[in-house]
């Protein structure tokens, strides 16, 4: 690794991809840094050595990722897997551990494009073994085929859950039951958007067949589910939940959850770029322009990690970001910088139209957001309760980094990923005020784990 | 707003003084631009150390281990303290030397504090070391505490007994009316006939709205703390002749110090790490504790304090100015020394003498021009 590039990309997803396949067609000299062992992200994960009969049963959204790194792969980025970034700052210095060796290296332009985490939602018993994120099951199924052998449970809301119970129906596997927890009322809040969103009728479509051979499978699926609850002693053993308001139980010894997905914005806080508070997202998120470009010059954000757009959208985004570095160091100017970018300007119009749907259609019950009983555990880490937060906002510590300091909620090894989100929205809703008011935690380096024995090995090898 | 005295900066010096003020029963308003303990107060290393002080400082640090090992009487909280002792490791000759020649000083000094210890003894208390070590400089009952902690106590305690903080509270001028000092805030105004400066690195800025210069810099020296590890070792550990501070809290945490110092931005208060010393504290902590190698990083951190050129505090009536008393500039090592700064503010201000020597913390020590 050399100690700089003119454009580094950190993430080798759709979009880092997109974007490193561009810039390095423009001969410039570009790295492009992914934690995984092969490109393709969370979404293409594993995509260059998958059978090809579980690529069929991951269906043919995921084969579209063999082309994209079928494209990096042939030009003429620098790409290094196994490369965690955990450190950036406002003048470009990354902190990035390669194969176990860490290094300081420099950039001109930085493009994020870190993809997105699951939303950590928290509800009673999530975090008993045999919990998990359907994330976490899908990573398993991509990596190494391995699939519930004794039934799974799925809950939540967002197209991945509705995604994963349908590739997991094709692979055998026992599908006890889908508990869509979003409110029916959800149906209200989307449907002023449906008709530009059939526009853009791709996505829906897709959606629709998945829950079609849901049902042909006679798959127990319900919707508008409340109370969802863990039940066990050491581990899961039952799942309970409300509907119509009749309590039932269900016996699994896995159940597999999702709340969506949002930005992992560690990256662009510890460089102290800007971020606001989507309420149809119900996130944070970097300030970006239609070019992912943040308030901290020469970095940019692209794909999920730029805000919630899905696989497709990231491809355009990393296209359009990598334009407009090659712009910014002076290779095209403007004028072509915006011709290059039409097809990939004109998606993002489209995007638009069908955003605003899904946004409203998947949101997670805001109830399940704002209201943890006081027993719930938010910060797993440290094991701070909703209650031990509620005692301190009650002492007039109403911010996230006071909460911090008087409970060490989000001080654990997770950095905040668990409990930032629930501990601003709590307070949020405890103090009458709104999330987008609210600062969230400072973020402290390093956002990826690194040793003492690494970190001393670092001043030897940077230089390389 | 009406009050006895008036405290600039509600971090450990601003609390304790309002506190030992409010014992003796007098009032104070207590101004923070930020919050009680957000920069040096709050996330410092927590050391509470007599070991190896400037000979100045030892009158004052003795009487604040004392207060510290009663720190529960005081504040009604034990603020996390452990004492399990500090030692300054020697890792050559030179070494021996050097620590030797210290504890001669302090035993001419009067004091017994600071023991020499052979490498039996270091590795009887230490022995997670790495075995090329030959002896220590040993201070048995110094310690740590858990610094937020103890400003939260400290600010709490005062508060108990009628003082009257204000986060978020920026003083934006402050000038003579009468024999009282006129403070404008966001809030209004503040009329008191006297006036605490206890802000931190902010302190010189403040010192020279009202004519005195002190030259006190602010300056950001790292910290780094590791995962939870499993309990092995006691005392806090530092050596002869390298940058260290070494001290496993009582969650398994371990935190890494040793006055590396950050990248700071004073305009938007931000520090940036500086990674390549924070690679040298690393090398440091392999060569000592090898076993180390594998501990994750959680985290790396700054706070933002005041330096003096001599390195030891500013304690003590203004230069220039009637009913103002400095307190900043520690240095970061003021920690352990803030209740018994609290206590000889509250003495110069009622007594208009302290009961411990402080003239050499005067703030008209520094050469001018």
């Amino acid at each position: 690794m050399k100690s700089h590039y003119p454009l580094v990309i950190i993430g080798a997803g759709p979009a880092g991809l997109a974007a490193a396949t561009t810039a390095s067609e423009h001969g410039i000299e570009t790295a492009l840094l992914d934690e995984q062992p092969a490109p393709g992200g969370q979404i293409y994960r594993n995509i260059e050595s998958m059978p090809t009969q579980r690529a069929e049963l991951l269906g043919s959204e995921y084969q579209r990722g063999e082309k994209l790194v079928q494209l990096m792969r042939s030009s003429n980025t620098h790409y290094f897997s196994d490369a965690s970034v955990w450190s950036l700052n406002g003048q470009l210095e990354l902190g990035v551990l390669h194969q176990g060796r860490a290094h300081l290296i420099h950039a001109d332009q930085v493009i994020i494009a870190g993809g997105a985490q699951e939303r950590p939602v928290p509800f009673p018993g999530w975090t008993l073994p045999g919990v998990m994120n359907a994330g976490a099951g899908q990573i398993l199924l991509k990596q190494s085929g391995l699939v519930p052998s004794d039934g799974v449970v799925l809950a939540g809301s967002g197209p991945l859950l509705l995604l994963l119970a349908w590739q997991y129906l094709n692979a055998g596997v026992d599908v006890k039951a889908v508990l869509d927890v979003q409110p029916m009322s959800n149906w209200l809040r989307a449907a002023p958007y449906l008709p530009k969103a059939l526009l853009a009728h791709h996505y829906i479509t897709k959606g629709l067949r998945y829950k079609r051979d849901l049902k042909a499978a006679g798959v127990l699926t319900r919707h508008g589910v409340k109370d969802l609850r863990a039940i066990g002693g050491g581990h899961v053993q039952a799942v309970d939940y409300i509907h119509r308001n009749k309590l039932y139980s269900i016996k699994t010894p896995l159940l597999l959850t999702h709340f969506g997905v949002i930005p992992q914005t560690h990256l662009s806080r510890a460089a102290s770029c800007a971020h606001e508070w989507n309420t149809a997202q119900q996130c944070w998120r970097p300030v970006n322009d239609v070019w992912g470009a943040t308030d901290i010059k020469g970095i940019s954000v692209a794909g999920d990690n730029a805000g919630i757009g899905g696989a497709r959208t990231a491809e355009h985004n990393g296209r359009l970001a990598a334009f407009n570095a090659i712009h910014q160091m002076g290779h095209i100017s403007q004028g072509e910088r915006d011709k290059k970018a039409k097809k990939d300007l004109r998606w993002m119009k489209d995007e638009l139209l069908i955003r605003p749907f899904l946004d409203a259609m998947f949101r997670p019950p805001s109830i399940m957001l704002t209201h943890p009983t006081d027993e719930e555990i938010l910060c797993r880490c440290e094991e701070v309760t909703a209650g031990d937060i509620r005692k301190v906002l009650e002492e007039g510590h109403q911010t996230p980094n006071a909460v911090k300091f008087h409970t060490r909620c989000g001080m654990g090894p997770c950095q905040g990923r668990q409990c930032a989100d629930s501990v601003a929205q709590l307070i949020a809703y405890e103090t009458g005020t709104n999330p987008r008011d609210i600062e969230p935690y400072r973020v402290r380096p390093p956002v990826k784990p690194i040793t003492i024995g690494q970190l001393a090995g670092m001043e030897q090898n940077s230089e390389e | 707003m009406k009050s006895d005295v008036l405290i600039i900066g509600g971090g450990l010096m601003g609390a304790c003084t309002a506190l030992y003020l409010a014992k003796r029963g007098v009032k104070s308003i207590v101004l923070d631009k930020d919050h009680s303990g957000r920069h040096a107060s709050g996330v410092n290393a927590g050391g509470l150390r007599k070991l190896n002080r400037n000979p100045a400082e030892i009158p004052l640090t003795v009487e604040a281990s004392r207060i510290w090992s009663h720190i529960q009487e005081l504040v009604d909280s034990d603020c996390d303290v452990k004492l399990s002792g500090q030692v300054r490791v020697a890792e050559s000759d030179a070494d021996m030397e050097l620590l030797e020649t210290r504890a001669a000083l302090v035993r001419e000094l009067g004091y017994e504090h600071e023991q020499m210890i052979n490498r039996d003894k270091l590795y009887e208390l230490v022995p997670a070391l790495a075995p090329h070590c030959l002896g220590a400089l040993w201070c048995e009952d110094d310690g740590f505490a858990r610094p937020y902690h103890a400003t939260t106590a400290f600010r709490r305690k005062a508060e108990s007994l009628g003082a009257d903080f204000h986060s978020h509270t920026a003083l934006n001028a402050l000038e003579r009316e009468g024999d009282n000092w006129l403070a404008s805030t966001h809030m209004g105004e503040i009329r008191a006939p006297v006036v605490v400066n206890a802000s931190g690195a902010w302190g010189a800025r403040l010192a020279s709205t009202i004519g005195d210069q002190i030259p006190v810099k602010p300056g950001a020296p790292t910290l780094m703390v590791t995962e939870r590890l499993p309990h092995f070792i006691d005392p806090v550990v530092g050596a002869a002749s390298r940058k260290l501070s070494f001290k496993q809290m009582q969650n398994g945490t371990v935190i890494i110090g040793g006055a590396h110092m950050a990248r700071l931005d004073m305009v938007n208060e931000r520090s940036e790490i500086d990674y390549r010393t924070m690679a040298e504290s690393a090398r440091t902590v392999t060569t000592l504790f090898p076993q180390m190698a594998d501990a994750r990083i959680v985290r790396f951190w700054a706070g933002i304090e005041g330096f003096t050129p001599d390195h030891i505090p500013v304690i003590g009536p203004s230069i220039n100015a009637p009913g103002l008393f400095h307190a900043f500039g520690f240095s970061a090592h003021g920690f352990q020394l803030s209740p018994v700064v609290g206590r000889i503010l509250s003495e110069l201000i009622l007594d208009g003498q302290s009961s411990l020597p402080i003239e050499p913390f005067r703030a008209d020590r520094f050469p001018t021009g």
